[in-house]
C-alpha cells in the first residue's frame, strides 16, 4: 500500500485551528408531502448537532428511516437544509457562494455510495470516474501526472496490478473492487472527511471487513476523516471513535463508541445492540416482541419519539420531547428515563 | 444433534448438478450436492457471492432458467423426483406442499396489484379449497393486520413486504420453505425480528426451511443443520453448532471470523482476502487453496473430497484419512 502524505498543517486549518473538521448546528431538513390545501410536512431531520474532527471516524447509526442519509445528502450539498447551518473548518456552508468555493468543498469532503453495482457507469472504464474527478478538482495536474496519480490511489485502496484494474470495466470486478474504486475515487483529490453512506451494506460478510480496515488505513495513511453511515453497530465498533445514534430523525445518544456500548443510555441503543447477531453469545430475547419500525414523522406533536416501541416508557414521554443531556465523560442522550453515571452533574445541557 | 430428528428426510437432494451452458465453458455452479432435510428441520445454506447457493435452492424448487440446467442427480421430495416432474403437477405442488421466499421481496410481489388478490392468485392456481379468512389468518401469523390485504406493495415498508411474502408461502401449511437471504435489503433489527418470527412459526407450524444466506453469523441460532458452499461445492456439513464451535474447514473459519464482534474484546479481523474463483475455470486441486491460510503443497494438486472430522463432514486435505496426523484438529463429536 502506498503512503498517501497527510495534509493536516496546511492553510485552511491555520486560519480556524480551534474550529472541528466538520460541524452541524440543529441541522433540520422537512420535505414537503401533500399538495394543494393540505400541505404536510416530514420531518427528516430534525435539530441534529454532530461534530467530525481531524483523523477522527464517527459513525452515524439507525435503523431505515432514521434520518442518517438524509444528513449525509445535506452534508454533501445534495438537499439544502430547511434550518440549521453546516460549518466546514468555521465557515458557515451557506456563505460559500462561489464556484470556486462549493468546488473545493466537494473536493474535500466527497461522498461513498451505498450500492457499488449502480454508483459506477457500466458504459465507461473503472479509471474514468477517477480521472474525471481529477480533471475537475486537480486542474493543475497534467495528462500523465492524472493517470499517474489515479495508479496511486487505486493502489492505496488495495487494488493491485491497479494499472491493469483501471482498464477494466465496472462488470468484471466483484462488489468490493467495485466499492474500493468508489473509495479511490474520493480519495483522487486528497479529501479531508468521506461520506461514506452504508458503504459495506451491499457487501458479502466475507468482504465487509476488508473494507472496514481500509477505512482504518486511510484514516492513518491518508489523513482522511469518515461520517461512516451504517444501521450495523458492530461495524460502527469495529472502526469508529464516536457513535452517534438517530431514531426519527433525532439524536438520541452519542458518545466515544465504547462508553456507548458498554453503557448504553438510550432503550433505543439497547435494542439496536440487542439486534446484532452474535454466535459467540447466547441468544438473547430481549427484543422479541419488537416489529416496530421508525415513524415517519409527519408534523409531530411534542413528546419522545420512541414512546411507542419503549419498554421504560413514563408519562412525560407523552408531552415532552427529550434534549440531549450530558450523562457521563462526552456521552450525550435523549431519554427522560435515563440516569446518569456516577459523579456526572446532571442535567447540564450537553454541548454535541 | 444431527440424529435428534428421526425417519426418512421429507427432501433428499442426491448428486446434484447444474451448469450454465455459455459456450465454451459451461460453468458447474452447483457440484455433486447432496443434502437432506428432515419434516421440521432448519438446514442453514451459507457461502459468499457466486458460490451456487441460489442456483441450489432455484434447482431443488425447479425454478431454473435457460442457460441454467439440471445436468445430473436427483431432488426427492416427499419421495417424488422433482426433477422429472411435469411442469403441471409442479404447479400442484408449489405453495401447497413447498414455497419459496425469494430475496426481494419488492420485486417478487406485483406492484400493481394488492396483496389480498395477490393471495387469491395462488389460491385459485390449486384445487385445494381454502377457508375465505385464511388470507387474513396468515398475515395476522406474520404479525400483519389484515387491513393491508387492501394494501399494494410499494404502501408497505421492506420488513413488512417481507412478512407478507412468507405469510403467502403459509397459505396452504406446506411442509418445507425455501428462503432465498430474505432478510438482506433488511437493517438488523428488522432482520432480528423477521428471523425469530420465522423460527417461532417453523416451530408452531412444523414446516422444514432450507435457509441461504451469506452472513453465517445471522442463522447461528436458528439452524439445526449447516451447509457451507464453496465455489459450487459443499465443504462443510453438520449440525450448526458444531460447525460453529470447531469450523473444520479454512473457509468456514474465514466466514466465522468476518464479522466483529458487538461484546467482548475488540481484535482485528481479515476477513477472506481475495475473491470466489471464476467457475469456467476453477483452480486445480482443492478449489479454496489460492485463498487458503492453510494451504500446502498438496492443495494445488489433490481435489479433496467430503471427509469424516468428528460429527462434521469437511472437505480438506487436512482432514484426509492420509494425512494424519492433521494439525489442528481435534474434533469432540
Amino acid at each position: 500500500m502506498t503512503e498517501l502524505s497527510v495534509s493536516a498543517t496546511d492553510a485552511d486549518t491555520a486560519a480556524a485551528p480551534t474550529a472541528p473538521l466538520l460541524e452541524t448546528k440543529n441541522l433540520t431538513r422537512h420535505f414537503r408531502i401533500g399538495r394543494g390545501f393540505s400541505p404536510k410536512m416530514l420531518h427528516a431531520v430534525d435539530d441534529v448537532s454532530i461534530t467530525v474532527d481531524r483523523q477522527e471516524i464517527v459513525a452515524l447509526a439507525g435503523e431505515s428511516g432514521s434520518g442518517k442519509s438524509t444528513i449525509a445528502r445535506l452534508l454533501a450539498g445534495v438537499y439544502k437544509p430547511t434550518g440549521g447551518e453546516i460549518y466546514y473548518q468555521g465557515r458557515a456552508l451557506s456563505s460559500m457562494r462561489s464556484r470556486r468555493d462549493q468546488l473545493a468543498y466537494r473536493s474535500d469532503v466527497p461522498m461513498v455510495f451505498q450500492d457499488p453495482f449502480s454508483s459506477l457507469n457500466p458504459a465507461f472504464r473503472v479509471s474514468h470516474g477517477i480521472l474525471r474527478s481529477l480533471k475537475l478538482h486537480r486542474p493543475d495536474l497534467t495528462r500523465a501526472q492524472r493517470s499517474e496519480e489515479a495508479e496511486r490511489v487505486v493502489e492505496a485502496v488495495g487494488l493491485t496490478p491497479s494499472a491493469e484494474i483501471m482498464h477494466r470495466y465496472p462488470y468484471e470486478l466483484s462488489g468490493g473492487q467495485r466499492q474500493r474504486i468508489g473509495f479511490a475515487q474520493a480519495l483522487a483529490h486528497k479529501p479531508k472527511l468521506i461520506l461514506a453512506d452504508e458503504p459495506v451494506s451491499m457487501l458479502d460478510v466475507s468482504i465487509r471487513i476488508g473494507l472496514l480496515n481500509l477505512m482504518a488505513e486511510l484514516r492513518s495513511s491518508a489523513g482522511v476523516s469518515f461520517l461512516y453511515i451504517t444501521h450495523d453497530i458492530a461495524s460502527a465498533r469495529y472502526v469508529a471513535d464516536r457513535l452517534v445514534i438517530m431514531y426519527a430523525g433525532h439524536i438520541v445518544e452519542s458518545g466515544p463508541t465504547e462508553e456507548v456500548l458498554a453503557n448504553p443510555k438510550h432503550p433505543y441503543t439497547d435494542l439496536l445492540l440487542g439486534a446484532v447477531p452474535d454466535p459467540r453469545a447466547p441468544l438473547s430475547l430481549g427484543v422479541e416482541g419488537d416489529t416496530g419500525e421508525p415513524p415517519k414523522v409527519i408534523d409531530p406533536t411534542p413528546g419522545c419519539r420512541f414512546r411507542w416501541r419503549c419498554p421504560l416508557v413514563v408519562d412525560e414521554c407523552h408531552h415532552t420531547t427529550p434534549t440531549l443531556r450530558r450523562l457521563g465523560d462526552g456521552h450525550n442522550a435523549a431519554c427522560h428515563v435515563a440516569q446518569p453515571a456516577l459523579g456526572t452533574p446532571p442535567d447540564q445541557p450537553s454541548q454535541r | 444433534m444431527h440424529g435428534h430428528i428421526e425417519g426418512k428426510p421429507i427432501l433428499e437432494v442426491r448428486g446434484l448438478t447444474v451448469e450454465y451452458d455459455t459456450g465454451a465453458h459451461p460453468v458447474v455452479a452447483v457440484d455433486d450436492v447432496d443434502l437432506d432435510v428432515h419434516a421440521g428441520e432448519f438446514v442453514g445454506v451459507v457461502g459468499e457471492s457466486g458460490c451456487g447457493k441460489s442456483t441450489l435452492l432455484f434447482a431443488i424448487a425447479q425454478l431454473l432458467s435457460p442457460p441454467a440446467a439440471i445436468t445430473g442427480g436427483s431432488v426427492r421430495f416427499q419421495g417424488q423426483d422433482l426433477v422429472a416432474m411435469s411442469e403441471k403437477k409442479l404447479a400442484a405442488l408449489r405453495w401447497r406442499d413447498f414455497s419459496v421466499v425469494m430475496q426481494s421481496a419488492m420485486n417478487a410481489l406485483n406492484p400493481v396489484k394488492s396483496i389480498g388478490s395477490q393471495f387469491r392468485d395462488a389460491i385459485m392456481a390449486h384445487d385445494e379449497p381454502v377457508a375465505d379468512d385464511r388470507p387474513a389468518e396468515v398475515l395476522r401469523l406474520v404479525g400483519i393486520d389484515p387491513i393491508h390485504l387492501k394494501s399494494y406493495p410499494h404502501q408497505l415498508s421492506g420488513g413488512m413486504r417481507q412478512r407478507a411474502m412468507i405469510a403467502m408461502a403459509l397459505l396452504f401449511t406446506p411442509d418445507l420453505i425455501i428462503m432465498d437471504e430474505p432478510t438482506s435489503a433488511l437493517d438488523v433489527v428488522a432482520q432480528r425480528s423477521l428471523m425469530l418470527q420465522i423460527k417461532d412459526l417453523q416451530q408452531r407450524l412444523g414446516f422444514a426451511v432450507v435457509f441461504v444466506t451469506h452472513d453465517m453469523s445471522l442463522i447461528s441460532h436458528f439452524s439445526d443443520q449447516l451447509l457451507v458452499m464453496y465455489a459450487g461445492q459443499v465443504v462443510e456439513l453438520g449440525a450448526t453448532r458444531a460447525v460453529f464451535d470447531h469450523p473444520a474447514h479454512p473457509y468456514s473459519k474465514g466466514l466465522l471470523d468476518a464479522f466483529p464482534s458487538i461484546r467482548g474484546p475488540k481484535v482485528p479481523l481479515t476477513g477472506i482476502p481475495g475473491s470466489p474463483p471464476n467457475l469456467a475455470h476453477p483452480p486445480s486441486g482443492c478449489r479454496f487453496n489460492p485463498r487458503c491460510p492453510e494451504a500446502f503443497a498438496d492443495c494445488t494438486k489433490v481435489e479433496p473430497e467430503l471427509y469424516r472430522v468428528g460429527s462434521v463432514q469437511a472437505r480438506c486435505l487436512l482432514h484426509a484419512p492420509s494425512n494424519k496426523p492433521a494439525p489442528v484438529q481435534e474434533a469432540t463429536s
